[in-house]
């Protein structure tokens, strides 16, 4: 449950206290939100017609009172309005309001219901059924129902699902198409060089199911209920608590309830703070809790910075005579030039019609900031050996996420006191194989199995009020994701050469396939992703073909298939640090990247209404959750920090 | 008035902001695993029962969903079921409801008209429906969600309200096709009004 959308139609301008006429009703040109607003509305239903007729209302008797007050000297208009930059205990608006909140004691939390944190659940309540013992496990997951913010290929081992339930069949899971044939391509402009798959590759396929991610962890959502996990979706945790001695004491959910300026609206309601024995974090790639606990843990002191991967996919409904239900392909090659890590997949699903998921994945640590991943994805499409797989078909989902490509190098330490992490926030996924949630179901259940046993022994003697359980991250290391990781450590990182993506499959070929990772040297990553990006002078801008609205398509129509949204009245979750950075350095030196590299259209320069020059317009509802711009942002200013719970994408099986 | 009881109907409708898909097979829209929300219009009609007991104007509130254990309707936007109960029942309406003032035997109205704003005084017992304008609802925090849980929830079999334990009349409507609306035809823009009438009159319009 949580919060509906009531009126949560995008608004024509979401940048607050503008300096200088703004008014109310008018969009301002070229506005994705505006257009988003029309896109969203084909049929002229009532309700539809009803939130539009509010929103305009309700912004109409807003504004010019509003920017009176704002109008500052200061030269840039203020952006960011969220309480993480600008606290509430110096804010008069808030002066009065009562900020205590509810708590409720668990003996675990996990943050994030996700693969990872769902089989962390379950772990620890068969264990609990086993030793007869009762423990309370809580689970918060921002979305507003389970699977509906999951988005992955997917190729899944099911090595993991059958530790967790052996009679997985029995209990329906959805791993409905077994992988009967895999491909891979390296692609040039026209032509596709196909590339044997002998065994022995990490990307051979024998064994695996294709799936649709989400239905499979709404399934996993279901069996963790079924056992008596307390699954809460829509409620997003926003705050780590600590106890006095600095140990993790549980999380806080949002508040609800802040206007878009920042001031409290007459349904501000805080939070609910869940303190637990030991807190699971889950959040998966880049999440923003686990970025606050790397600060203050110091948990990357001993590894390589994290690299990623912006990954884009696809659902298509496709002609009957060209599906082949099993088929596994992947592609490497064009459009991207061989310094740019990425590549495609297509697999047929088997699952009644004639579905197939498809995706293009960019790594982040690219340079030229002309990039623009969303639309390599749509060019793709149209290679003669993809194209004619969709002609006749129906695009029916879209939706994009970050994924880790660091690998062994760049996982961190993954305990301290009170909590732990696991899954793809410290980043298990095998790079090369592509697969990070068998790894991550496992480092789940290992966790639940450590924890079970500190929270079981009576005799335990733990240093701090959070425990602090190392013996996850020893057990880990005891385990076949360690060797597994370890064994394929070596392949992202050799396509750093000057041979690029070619050199990477060179390496493999050889080294891998010969030695399975037991060469004695480890490679590393050149930086952070953020800091590989090249000034916008020295790069050339890349000329993207425009969409045909058959086979490819514009950004705006892409983000309505994600079905997200999120309560318009709120401040923006992209947070700035600085509002004055995206103009003076990010479009000055690098031409705005996030417009290019965001695969929601979040984010837009748009000239400003008097004068010369651009301001940044964040259209924070149309946030997919992808995490990329807290990413590559090249001077690191945006912080993504987690919406009102519910808001966000409503993928379906993705 | 003490003693007023208040009867929400609520539904689960597939969330306003998912793009609706016409399932396989045409007869229905696809609804499996696609978001689902409490209707915005049913959450303002519940958060208005539950302010006029908070003032006490209503003694109890009882929130109704008719269905399967899912609950659920496809929201058709034929904007008729609150007219079609008051006839059955022979009760006042106020439909679109943008404000509700119960005064004791009779309840005031106000409703949202194309003209402007009608204000009715009607008769207690009514039927009446709720307009956006009504009010914002609260949230539903997670203490309140956790509160909810433990609360009790009573199933009633239809053929219980019924007499004589006869099952529920079987629908008399059969959806035959549901078809996506023809994609929209681009737009022309003309630089002047002579250009205009120009493509009008090519067009056999004027």
């Amino acid at each position: 449950m949580g919060r509906g959308g009531t009126g949560a139609l995008p608004p024509a301008a979401d940048c607050a206290g503008a300096a200088g006429p703004r008014a109310g009703g008018r969009a301002p040109r070229g506005s994705w939100a505006a257009a988003m607003l029309l896109s969203r509305c084909p049929s002229s239903s009532r309700a539809r017609q009803c939130f539009h007729a509010l929103k305009l209302i309700k912004r109409e008797c807003l504004p010019s009172l509003h920017i009176a007050r704002c109008v500052s000297t200061a030269s840039v208009p203020r952006i960011t309005t969220h309480y993480t930059i600008h606290p509430r205990d110096k804010d008069k608006r808030w002066e009065g309001v009562n900020m205590e909140r509810f708590a409720e004691e668990a003996d675990v939390v996990i943050v994030g219901a996700g693969p990872a944190g769902l089989s962390a659940a379950i772990r620890l309540k068969q264990l609990a059924a086993e030793h007869s013992k009762e423990i309370r496990v809580c689970l918060v997951e921002k979305a507003s129902q389970i699977g509906a913010h999951t988005l992955s290929g997917a190729c899944l081992e099911p090595r993991s699902l059958q530790e967790l339930f052996p009679d997985w069949k029995e209990r329906g899971a959805p791993l409905n198409t077994p992988v009967t044939e895999d491909k891979f391509g390296i692609l040039t402009k026209k032509y596709r060089i196909p590339v044997p798959i002998l065994p022995g590759l990490p990307m051979v396929n024998h064994g695996n199911y294709i799936v649709r991610l989400g239905h499979f962890v709404s399934w996993l959502g279901e069996q963790a209920e079924a056992l008596g996990v307390e699954v809460y979706p829509g409620y997003a945790a926003a705050e780590v608590l600590f106890h006095e001695d600095g140990s993790v004491k549980g999380i806080a959910t949002n508040d609800v309830g802040i206007q878009k300026d920042g001031a409290p609206k007459a349904t501000f309601e805080r939070g609910l703070e869940l303190h637990a024995k030991v807190t699971v974090f889950a959040e998966g790639c880049h999440g923003h809790l686990a970025k606050q606990l790397y600060k203050k843990y110091n948990l990357r002191e001993k590894c390589q910075p994290q690299s990623y991967g912006i990954g884009l996919k696809e659902l298509w409904t496709i002609d009957e005579k060209k599906w082949k239900p099993g088929r596994v392909e992947h592609t490497v090659g064009w459009p991207l030039d061989r310094h740019t890590y990425g590549g495609s997949f297509l697999y047929h699903l088997n699952e009644g019609e004639p579905l197939v998921a498809l995706g293009f994945v960019v790594g982040l640590d690219y340079q030229n900031p002309y990039l623009n991943p969303f639309r390599e994805f749509q060019r793709w499409k149209h290679h003669p050996s993809v194209q004619p797989t969709l002609e006749g078909g129906t695009r029916i989902a879209y939706g994009a996420r970050a994924l880790n490509e660091g690998g062994f190098q760049s996982i961190p330490k993954l305990t301290f006191p009170g909590g732990l992490l696991i899954g793809c926030s410290p980043g298990l996924m095998n790079v090369p194989k592509i697969k990070g949630t068998h790894t991550a179901m496992k480092s789940g259940m290992l966790a639940s199995e450590a924890i079970f046993s500190q929270l079981i022994n009576e005799n335990l003697q733990s240093k701090t009020i959070g425990l602090d359980v190392q013996e996850y991250e020893e057990n880990l290391k005891k385990s076949w994701v360690w060797k597994e990781l370890y064994a394929v450590r070596n392949i992202r990182p050799s396509c750093h050469s000057i041979l690029g993506v070619y050199g990477g499959m060179i390496y493999t070929g050889i080294f891998y396939w010969i030695l399975r990772g037991m060469e004695p040297w480890t490679l590393k990553h050149p930086g952070p992703d953020f800091a590989q990006l090249k000034p916008a002078k020295d790069c050339t801008p890349i000329e993207y073909p425009k969409p045909d609205g058959k086979i490819s398509f514009d950004l705006l129509s892409s983000v309505a298939l994600s079905g997200t949204n999120h309560e318009h009245d709120q401040p923006a979750h992209l947070t700035l640090k600085d509002d004055s950075i995206p103009v003076n350095r990010n479009l000055a030196v690098f031409d705005g990247p996030e417009q290019r590299f965001c695969p929601a259209g979040v984010y837009e320069y748009i000239p400003l209404e008097t004068g010369e020059g651009s301001r940044l317009q964040i259209n924070a509802q149309n946030c997919v959750h992808c995490k990329t711009c807290d990413i590559k942002d090249p001077s690191q200013n945006i912080n993504w920090v987690v919406p009102e719970g519910g808001g966000g994408p409503a993928y379906n099986g993705m | 008035m003490a003693g007023l009881r208040v009867l929400v109907g609520v539904k689960r409708v597939i969330d306003y902001a998912v793009k609706v898909r016409v399932a396989a097979g045409g007869g229905g829209v696809q609804t499996q695993g696609v978001k689902h929300s409490l209707n915005p219009f049913c959450e303002i009609a519940l958060e208005e029962g539950v302010r006029l007991r908070e003032r006490g104007a209503a003694a109890e509130v009882v929130a109704v969903s008719v269905g399967t254990r899912v609950c659920q309707a496809i929201d058709d936007d034929c904007n008729q079921t609150g007219q079609l109960l008051a006839a059955m029942l022979d009760w006042p309406q106020g439909t679109f409801a943008s404000r509700v003032e119960p005064e004791g035997e009779w309840v005031r109205v106000q409703r949202e008209v194309d003209g402007g704003l009608e204000t009715l005084r009607l008769r207690l017992p009514a039927v009446l429906t709720a307009d956006l304008r009504l009010n914002e609802p609260r949230y539903a925090t997670l203490p309140n969600i956790m509160k909810a849980k433990k609360k009790p929830l009573e199933v009633v079999a239809a053929s219980e309200f019924l007499g004589g334990g006869s099952p529920p009349a079987p629908p008399r409507l059969r959806v035959l096709k549901l078809e996506e609306p023809p994609p929209r035809g681009g737009g022309q823009r003309v630089d002047d009004v002579p250009a205009l009438l120009e493509r009008l009159r090519a067009s056999g319009c004027i």
